[in-house]
């Protein structure tokens, strides 16, 4: 057990862990503004919308992460009419594909999330609401939204620690996150044990952090019934 | 299209095969998932506080850290643990371990975390009356256990199970980083060749689909077939 390389590569990884948090922070941000848009859609009457919103999440709940990057990572970068557009100032950095995959994935995770939440709420609040003649945007934005984020926080809880683990994959298109510097560390120096105990402890860290503040949440707004 | 023909002209024997490595890699890794739950399930249920601790310790850590960090963990570490015990035994020159053990067993080590979950949950919400009727009616342990408790725990476990197989397939797309010639890799390099990443990374995203869509089909027929009632 090689504790000086333990030490000296702590620093290094933390500073890594700040890219990992900023990707995750941003994906999750603009992940739950497209989960909700087509948990709403999902809700929608009208078949092709709805079917076209059940696409969306199945496609991309159903093919690995990793896949997803590099359509939008390596795959993109190909169509030459993208590249004479303003797009390619974003796509052809490997920051932004990264935050784009991660959000269009973690939105389809909480658009499902969010969905089965929105369905569970009693249809009794709905209709008191109406009948107190309350219109039906603002039914929608103080009644059925809080309701439904109270509802979602331990599944929501789960998806920001799948997340937290997604960005790792961050590390195969050239970024240095914590998994990235921890690769560099490892097939420089050979010592995968040593590396992979501090790493993941940061990890493990952040996993606790995620999980203790969920359930702080869940215990000062969840939903008494 | 041309770029899916079998043969020599395009990648579609290519792709085939590394379509039939991924189902094998996902299928090992289950069941290496499956090996290691049967070890950590009962740990976890046991009443020792060490052996309880080392269950908790195994699922925390796993579920808690990143699986592209414990693939390089076995993929660089793996070797040299191998050497290390075979230079004790005295054999000192270069191991090599085959890629698809590592792959598999890493794959493996992560979905056991989330399979001895879901046993230890089936287990638990199992009535505690069937297992004092089971002792009190004096069955011998093969017939309490495979006659009594595994039918009732299976039942519970199924549709977990599904997911966890989901969650397996897709990371098997990961050991792709170890030169595992399976759909993400073969694609990588059908890629690399052919300079038309668009259209290979999408179809291993159909690949995959078509995988998890048609694993679903199967494994919906074996809930209903299990979630008969009694």
């Amino acid at each position: 057990m090689d504790i000086e390389l333990m030490i000296s590569s702590f620093p290094k990884l933390l500073n890594a862990t700040l890219i990992t948090l900023k990707l995750l922070s941003v994906s999750l941000i603009v992940g739950l503004f497209i989960g909700l848009g087509f948990a709403i859609l999902r809700m929608n009457n009208n078949k092709l919308i709805n079917k076209f919103a059940y696409g969306y999440s199945y496609i991309f709940r159903g093919t690995p992460l990793l896949v997803q990057i590099f359509i939008i990572y390596f795959g993109l970068g190909q169509i030459e009419y993208l590249r004479t557009t303003f797009l390619w100032v974003v796509l052809k950095e490997p920051y932004w594909c990264a935050i784009i995959a991660f959000s269009l994935n973690t939105g389809a995770y909480t658009s499902e999330i969010l969905r089965s939440a929105f369905q569970t709420i009693k249809p009794g609040y709905l209709e008191a609401g109406r009948s107190l003649g309350i219109p039906s945007k603002i039914i929608f934005t103080k009644i059925q939204i809080p309701i439904a984020i109270k509802q979602s926080l331990p599944a929501y809880g789960n998806e920001i620690i799948l997340m937290l683990k997604g960005t790792s994959l961050a590390s195969t298109v050239t970024l240095m996150d914590l998994t990235g510097v921890a690769k560099y560390i490892i097939s420089t120096t050979f010592k995968p044990v040593e590396v992979f105990i501090v790493a993941g402890g940061i990890y493990l860290f952040m996993t606790f952090i995620i999980h203790n503040v969920i359930k702080y949440l869940e215990k000062k707004y969840g939903f008494q019934t | 299209m041309e770029l899916l023909y079998f043969g020599d002209k395009g990648w579609g024997d290519e792709l085939f095969f590394a379509t039939l490595m991924t189902i094998a890699v996902s299928i090992t890794a289950m069941i290496i998932g499956f090996l290691f739950a049967a070890l950590f399930t009962p740990l976890k249920l046991s009443n020792n506080k060490v052996l309880n601790s080392i269950g908790n310790a195994y699922t925390t850590v796993i579920r808690g850290v990143p699986e592209l960090l414990v693939i390089y963990l076995f993929f660089f570490g793996g070797s040299g643990a191998i050497m290390f015990v075979a230079s004790i035994f005295g054999y000192n020159d270069y191991i090599e371990i085959n890629a698809f053990l590592t792959g598999s067993f890493s794959i493996g080590i992560i979905s056991g975390a989330y399979s001895t979950e879901v046993f230890r949950g089936a287990l638990q919400s199992i009535d505690m009356g069937q297992f004092e009727a089971a002792k009190v009616l004096g069955f011998n342990k093969y017939i309490y256990f495979f006659k009594i408790i595994l039918p009732q725990m299976l039942r519970l476990a199924i549709p977990n199970l599904s997911n966890v197989w989901q969650i397996t397939l897709k990371d098997t797309s990961l050991i792709s980083v170890t030169g595992l010639v399976e759909i993400m890799r073969q694609s990588y390099i059908a890629a690399g060749s052919t300079r038309d990443p668009l259209f290979f990374y999408s179809f291993a995203a159909v690949l995959y689909l078509m995988l998890t869509f048609l694993s679903m089909q199967l494994l919906n027929r074996l809930e209903t077939k299990y979630s008969k009632g009694y």
